[in-house]
């Protein structure tokens, strides 16, 4: 098992209920696996959302690592 | 220059870091949160930040804008926090050697902080409230 820092902003961090958070998962969890796990059977599933980790834009198939700071990002809304 | 505030922003301190002589023009966009969206009456924004990214993407896009009109200079600064109605949650200033430039940089620079900077909103109604995503650039 690896354990990951979770960032979540906005309508995420609304609904999981805090901004920061860890997550144990099996290696080879993927970024995008984790975000089901998390928000699977809420509206927030079908989120466009797009995968950081730390701190760079990655795509949902990338495999986490021990670690690693992974930021879920919903639509921005800036200006 | 380029900030995230917790409170109103300083418009002068955006303005001094950017005049120069070599600048006939100013150009300063505000962006101010709205009474009503949709027919439902606003009563505040609250906006939050993944701020160490946010002020690099800030920081990006002024350099960008920089490179692109040549003797242009952009300060950019977002308020975080609660934003009551009519007070300014984006300024963005603009010196310019001449307006054409002026313009155009302002207006790349509120295109893009609005579509790729790390900062979310959400509008609270009289009766209720909700996170906003921002329509693609030209369609508001």
């Amino acid at each position: 098992m690896i354990t990951v820092t979770v960032l979540l902003f906005g309508p995420l961090r609304e609904k999981h209920g805090r901004g920061v958070d860890t997550a144990t998962v099996p290696e080879g969890t993927t970024v995008g696996a984790l975000y089901e796990r998390l928000f699977a059977g809420t509206p927030e599933a079908a989120l466009p959302v797009a995968f950081a980790v730390d701190e760079a834009r990655v795509p949902a198939a990338t495999a986490l690592r021990d670690g690693a700071e992974v930021a879920f990002l919903p639509p921005v809304g800036g200006g | 220059m380029i900030a995230l505030v917790d409170g109103p922003v300083d418009e002068a301190a955006l303005l001094a870091a950017i005049e120069h002589p070599s600048c006939g023009c100013t150009v300063v966009f505000r962006g101010m949160t709205r009474n009503v969206f949709a027919g439902r009456r606003v009563v505040r924004l609250e906006y939050e930040a993944w701020r160490p990214v946010a002020l690099r993407e800030l920081r990006e896009l002024v350099v960008e804008a920089e490179a692109r009109w040549p003797g242009v200079r952009v300060a950019a600064a977002h308020r975080l926090g609660v934003v009551p109605v009519g007070e300014a949650s984006v300024v963005i200033a603009v010196a310019a050697p001449h307006r054409a430039e002026g313009y155009d940089a302002s207006r790349f620079a509120i295109d893009a902080l609005k579509a790729r900077v790390s900062i979310w909103k959400k509008e609270i109604y009289e009766d209720g409230s909700a996170w906003k995503a921002n329509a693609p650039a030209g369609d508001e």
